[in-house]
């Protein structure tokens, strides 16, 4: 038996993508799993949000009809399981409609909630529909830190809550935590807590620093002791929990010699769709400027818009490299990196992502990160869509 | 109901595959997979005839005659594949079991 799919390391709050490690992505092949941010409203406002700065109104969103018929098309062209995700899914309120109509279709469902507007009838509605698997994010074990870092009271009682619904509902249930200086003391908690709740995975995903993410870095930026205590104790748990507890693992690239083989590869086995219904080649895709982006409401076909859009085609392969990534032996390990990352950090994303030990920049950011996690700063910029809000001093 | 979890795969017990892991046939690749919580399993063509047999009613030992007969193989052999294979597949959840109710 061998697993087609793992975990690539991506971002933050809930989001949880699909790789083929054993890839036909030479040929592009459609890939197996596809994310779905059906909408960029939420109630919870993580300093780490995997959205992007710039969020879709409600008004841009897809409609019912036009995420029917995504949804339809994404099982007629191979794909097998759509994650509805967000912003919060469960915002709409044609999310049971919509997961029957992927069920219906033959797809498998995954929710990616923060589960706090659920209700028991709800989320027995969407059992009913066909819903296959709940991930639930977590800020962290105690409702003090977990309601601040989400900027939201009495949050992560209602997780809890929905949490055992879910396994009362018999379906399989996923702890998604979310992983950075301010809370990463609470890992043996949050891996109790994970077994407690008889959740089946636990995804410990150290924040990713892009967007939001990236206002906040000096917040959130964990010291390299702090991680290598969280590697030590994941690896312990794995083997302690086998059977029992599965248990995913994102380590941030800043502390990395290599860096992350991110989605992938660009337009190899990934792709997502926004709540505006930009077909994009990564969540973060959007913060690249100067990229042009279809949509599933133009003439194109989704299949061909993977297959032949300018955006998908820019950055595959190798062809659009510069040194060091040109001529470098890794250049098909990792395709150089996150692209999103290269432009959030030198400007241009065709250049080498300076998690890279070989990208000239990498000391630089390196040693600004070192100092960063030894800083005061512990503020944070809430993300919501006035472009954020600055934490007041004494805590909000 | 949820079946229990944690389980160790014996001569005498009867496995199946839980709701949340679907085994489908792929009609785009042509492969048959089993679709997990954000995996997809690409199980062998041995692996998709046990796991087809695994109704619930049929214990690996079961499974095992009708393999052996089917294939004039010898059964021991094949009862310690069939278990290898499910209880790898239990050790990373996608495998429960029936057992009798107790009170």
């Amino acid at each position: 038996m061998s697993e087609v799919l793992g975990h690539p390391p991506v971002a933050s709050d809930s989001l949880a993508v699909l790789e083929k490690q054993r890839s036909t992505a030479e040929t592009f092949g459609i890939p197996l799993a596809v994310l779905l941010e059906i909408t960029h409203r939420c109630p919870l406002q993580c300093p780490y949000c995997s959205n992007p700065v710039e969020l879709d109104r409600s008004g841009k969103e897809l409609t019912t009809e036009e995420w029917k018929k995504v949804l339809s098309e994404l099982a007629e062209i191979g794909v097998l399981q759509v994650h509805f995700s967000g912003g919060e899914p469960t915002a709409r309120k044609d999310l049971v409609e919509l997961v029957k109509h992927a069920s219906d279709a033959g797809l498998y469902t995954n929710l990616i909630t923060s589960a706090v507007l659920l209700t028991r009838e709800k989320l027995g509605e969407l059992a009913d529909a066909g819903l296959c698997h709940v991930q639930i994010s977590f800020q962290g074990v105690e409702e003090g830190l977990a309601d601040r870092v989400a900027g939201y009271k009495n949050g992560h009682r209602k997780k809890l809550e929905v949490a055992k619904w879910t396994r009362e509902l018999d379906l399989p249930l996923t702890v998604n935590a979310v992983m950075h200086r301010q809370n990463l003391h609470q890992l043996p908690d949050i891996i109790q807590m994970s077994l407690d709740l008889d959740a089946d995975r636990l995804e410990v995903a150290n924040v990713q620093y892009y967007g939001w993410a990236l206002k906040n870095r000096a917040a959130l930026m964990p010291t390299v002791a702090q991680l290598e205590e969280c590697t030590r104790l994941v690896e312990d748990a794995r083997e302690a929990h086998k059977g029992r507890l599965t248990i995913d693992y994102v380590v941030p690239d800043y502390y990395a010699l290599r860096p992350k083989k991110c989605m992938g590869g660009w337009g190899r086995q990934f792709f997502n769709i926004s709540p505006a219904g930009k077909v994009l080649p990564c969540h973060a895709a959007e913060s690249i400027t100067g990229l042009e982006f279809e949509s599933v409401r133009s003439n194109h076909s989704i299949a061909w818009i993977w297959q032949n859009s300018e955006a998908f085609n820019r950055y595959r392969g190798t062809g659009w490299m510069k040194e060091p990534c040109k001529t470098c032996e890794f250049r098909e390990i990792d395709f150089g990196g996150c692209r999103c990352q290269a432009f959030a950090l030198t400007g241009d994303a065709a250049n080498t992502d300076p998690a890279c030990a070989l990208s000239p920049l990498h000391e630089t950011i390196f040693k600004q990160a070192e100092r960063e996690a030894e800083g005061e700063t512990s503020r944070f910029l809430y993300r919501n869509f006035a472009g954020g809000t600055l934490e007041s001093e004494n805590g909000a | 109901m949820a079946g229990p979890r944690n389980i160790s795969v014996s001569e005498a017990s009867r496995p199946v595959l839980p709701r949340h892991a679907k085994l489908k046939y792929d009609e785009t690749r042509q492969v048959w997979v089993i679709l997990a919580p954000e995996r997809v399993l690409a199980p062998d063509e041995i692996a998709v005839e046990v796991l087809q047999l695994c109704n619930g009613e049929r214990n690996v030992g079961d499974v095992a005659d009708l393999l052996a007969a089917k294939y004039a193989a010898p059964r021991d052999a094949i009862l310690t594949d069939v278990i290898a294979m499910l209880q790898d597949l239990a050790d990373k959840g996608f495998l429960t079991e029936i057992r009798e109710k107790t009170s």
